[in-house]
């Protein structure tokens, strides 16, 4: 029976699991799940800060195009020369905010760390199928960071052909300084980052397939798994074809090749090259580039399943329809990414073939969307800050998806491609829901991975600034969108058009600095919580889940005896004529007789026969 | 107890380690999809574009060292089962001379290309992708030779004989993958020619 249970006893345990560990090998080349969850994660939120700074430079270039801050001049020397942000920097400021949210914030941050956090906690694993390629995978994803960073300290400044790179600005090195060394830094950071994700991705992979405790079938996973399960998957098809379009490119910038490059003349030179495709990039660059926002928003959403039911002391509403939306946002994410491509002189017939998949999304999209309000809907809620940042994805999720329906539209999209819409959109729906989603996770499995609580009160300001932040940040772009201010542009006082639009640009801009000193709450509250927060205890929210388990202390192999077996699926709350409002997993159902429901037994006749039995004598 | 737990932890890391590659494989092979694709949108973009030539013959070699190597590997892999250590040792060496034979003669492919004119360097860019085809490959087969050294000196060590044979099966299973992704690389070639 126990031929798939691992079992440690106690003994051996201690011989083995509980050797001197020095400082480096615990804090630094720590092949521990819960360690490597960490590094990632407190690499992720300085990563995030930093981003976040640069977007804050940017905004106040927007606001007030034509005024000095002397102070700029002082942190930034001659990229802020008269206290002026420069053009140049200015694209390379947009270039690397969009990089490292996307990339290393939402997807290292987000995926890195709850992928390593949950999924052997909540599977029962003693730790990844293979310890040593997570330690890779964390060590390869730093040194993308640091490379990345370092591109701020070189002197033609770091990459600034925005954060998709399409050809020719990466690829001919004179056209901007962004596009000389710091393009090439920019290349081997995102080399090691996809790296990383691989090296995690089929790890995550392989830890869910093989390595499940007893009893913990497929259905039984908690929509975090699925949700990390299927993100995982999407990376490992996706990513591969990053390398390709980026092993291309490097050619195209380093060898002479001409696969991106066709007729061109920078400063008045004419370029060798000659019958390349621009566009070429685009197709490769897509079809990573759209199932990545899938990659960044997928695990958010899986948080906030678990988190939402567990606050409402509900069960998921729709567990199969949520796994199957998830997988058919999978499926659907690889045959959308026309949809980035619609004026580049695509194909009529091909631009609604991408249209239609693309609206098809919807669908899923819109299920996952009713099926949070109906868990919600008359559900015995426990405002938490985790929980408060759950809704808050919803909402963002609902706000930002509309305004996708619009720019599907092959035709609308000829008006609003490349305007502030574009980015209020994928702000909204990408940006804000995934960061509130992870930041829903990190509140929530706090206590799991620090062994401490956070501080409530901090962590409402927290929401409360970020949430209206967020809005009164990105809502106002949408009308800028349509009056088609375009997106990158660097002084809003040089086209007459646009210049209505700099007082709301200054609203945005002091939303955008009072959402960030919000931030301080987070970091704070993170930071001291770490020591000085209340203790936790071993289910804080009384939740169902296996990480729950597991004592509050952190030990290698995660269980001090035999793993736990898995009775039933991991949203038994509230279930009528149970003695508490949460049955956790490892619950077997003969011990719950008085909570037991038909269709509990999946068909077993000798146990629905042993209820009936039970049933009629306690009647 | 304790001994027969740790042997199914075991058998377990083996399988979901056996399974990573696996699903290295399908990311390699994504790789290769994405440049087929490239290949297929570029070419198809002018009556300009295209191979413009026939494949050098010296990529028949090519094709006949690896299918030769993939056998012996397999004999390997047999002879592995059986724990007969000369027998492995000598089908690994064979492979690993297969594999060296099979990139030396992609290189010299690359001399007969360029002794035509179709070099990498070009305005004709289909012709380039022949040359990151073959050279995307042959990194990999860098990378499958190293792995096939490990498995041999796994065998001529005194590592665990579980182990060492562990290393033949993985071994075994990415050399074979390299075999077929050298086939579907020329085949589809030839299809473009």
């Amino acid at each position: 029976m126990s031929s798939t249970v691992i079992s440690h006893d106690a003994a051996h345990h201690d011989s083995h699991g509980h050797h001197q560990e020095s400082f480096l090998s615990k804090y630094i080349f720590s092949m521990d799940h819960k360690m490597i969850a960490k590094q990632f994660l407190i690499t992720g939120i300085i990563m995030a800060v930093f981003a976040m700074v640069l977007s804050i430079l940017f905004r106040i270039q927007l606001a007030w195009p034509d005024k000095e801050f002397p102070l700029l001049e002082v942190f930034l020397g001659k990229w802020a020369e008269g206290g002026r942000i420069k053009p140049d920097f200015f694209l390379s400021l947009v270039t690397i905010h969009g990089t490292i949210m996307v990339f290393f914030v939402l997807t290292a941050g987000l995926s890195g760390t709850f992928s390593n956090l949950l999924i052997p906690y909540q599977i029962g694993a003693r730790d990844m199928a293979s310890p040593l390629m997570n330690m890779l995978s964390y060590w390869s994803f730093l040194i993308a960071c640091i490379v990345m960073v370092a591109s701020f300290f070189i002197e033609s400044g770091p990459a600034s052909a925005g954060w998709t790179i399409y050809p020719p600005l990466s690829a001919v090195p004179t056209s901007i300084s962004g596009s000389g060394l710091g393009q090439t830094l920019w290349l081997v950071s995102m080399t090691f980052f996809i790296v990383s994700q691989v090296m995690g991705g089929v790890n995550y992979i392989s830890t869910i397939l093989n390595m499940r405790t007893e009893g913990m079938d497929l259905w039984k996973m908690p929509l975090t798994i699925w949700a990390l399960f299927l993100t995982a998957i999407v990376g490992l098809l996706s990513f591969p074809v990053l390398v390709s379009a980026v092993v291309l490119l490097i050619f195209d910038r380093s060898f002479g090749t001409s696969f991106y490059l066709s007729d061109l003349v920078v400063q008045g030179q004419i370029l060798p090259n000659e019958g390349g495709s621009p566009i070429l990039f685009q197709h490769l660059f897509w079809f990573l580039g759209h199932p990545e926002v899938y990659i960044v928003v997928m695990p958010a959403l899986g948080l906030t399943s678990e988190v939402i039911s567990t606050n409402s002391r509900k069960p998921i509403f729709g567990y199969h329809a949520m796994v199957y939306s998830l997988i058919g946002i999978t499926v659907l994410s690889f045959i959308v990414w026309g949809h980035h491509m619609f004026v580049t002189g695509m194909n009529p017939f091909l631009g609604g073939v991408f249209m239609i998949t693309t609206l098809i999304i919807a669908v899923p999209s819109a299920v996952k969307g009713f099926n949070y309000l109906a868990t919600l809907w008359r559900g015995n809620i426990r405002f938490t800050p985790a929980m408060m940042f759950a809704i808050g994805l919803v909402s963002f999720f609902i706000s930002g998806g509309l305004t996708g329906l619009f720019l599907g539209n092959a035709t609308l999209d000829i008006n609003l491609h490349d305007t502030y819409f574009v980015v209020a959109h994928f702000h909204l729906v990408m940006g804000s829901a995934s960061i509130f989603g992870m930041l829903c996770g990190v509140y929530h499995w706090y206590p799991k991975m620090f062994g401490r609580m956070m501080n409530a009160k901090l962590g409402y300001l927290h929401f409360w600034l970020t949430f209206l932040g967020a809005y009164l940040v990105f809502f106002p772009m949408h009308f800028m969108g349509i009056d088609g201010v375009p997106r990158r542009y660097y002084a809003f006082t040089e086209f007459p058009f646009m210049e209505k639009w700099v007082s709301v640009n200054v609203l945005v801009t002091w939303a955008a600095i009072v959402a960030g000193l919000g931030q301080l709450a987070f970091i704070y509250n993170f930071f001291s919580s770490i020591w000085f927060g209340k203790k936790a205890t071993q289910n804080p929210w009384n939740s169902n889940t296996l990480e729950w388990t597991t004592p509050v202390e952190h030990i290698h192999g995660n269980w001090p005896g035999e793993i736990p077996a898995v009775h039933r699926w991991p949203y038994d709350y509230s279930k009528p004529g149970a003695e508490q409002d949460f049955i956790p997993q490892t619950v077997p159902f003969s011990e719950t007789m008085s909570s037991n429901m038909p269709h509990d037994f999946e068909g077993n006749e000798e146990a629905e026969r042993i209820q009936e039995e039970w049933n009629a004598k306690n009647k | 107890m304790v001994g027969n737990t740790e042997n199914t932890d075991l058998t377990r890391a083996k399988k979901a380690q056996k399974f990573n590659l696996w699903l290295g494989l399908i990311g390699m092979f994504m790789m290769f999809a994405a440049l087929s694709s490239g290949y297929i949108v570029y070419t198809a973009s002018g009556i300009d574009k295209g191979l413009k030539t026939t494949l050098p013959n010296t990529f028949i070699l090519s094709t006949l060292a690896i299918v030769v190597s993939s056998i012996t590997i397999q004999l390997a892999f047999n002879a592995a089962k059986k724990k007969d250590k000369p027998k492995q040792k000598l089908f690994l060496l064979i492979t690993m001379v297969l594999g060296i034979v099979f990139f030396a003669s992609q290189i010299h492919s690359w001399n007969v290309l360029s002794e035509r004119g179709i070099f990498f360097v070009s305005n004709n860019a289909s012709q380039s992708f022949l040359y990151i085809f073959t050279g995307m490959h042959l990194a990999h087969i860098i990378a499958g030779l190293i792995v096939l050294a490990r498995a041999y000196f796994g065998v001529s060590s005194d590592i665990p004989a579980e182990k060492s044979y562990f290393r033949i099966e993985l071994a075994n299973i990415f050399w074979h993958f390299l075999d077929i992704l050298w086939i579907y690389i020329y085949v589809f070639l030839l299809l473009n020619q």
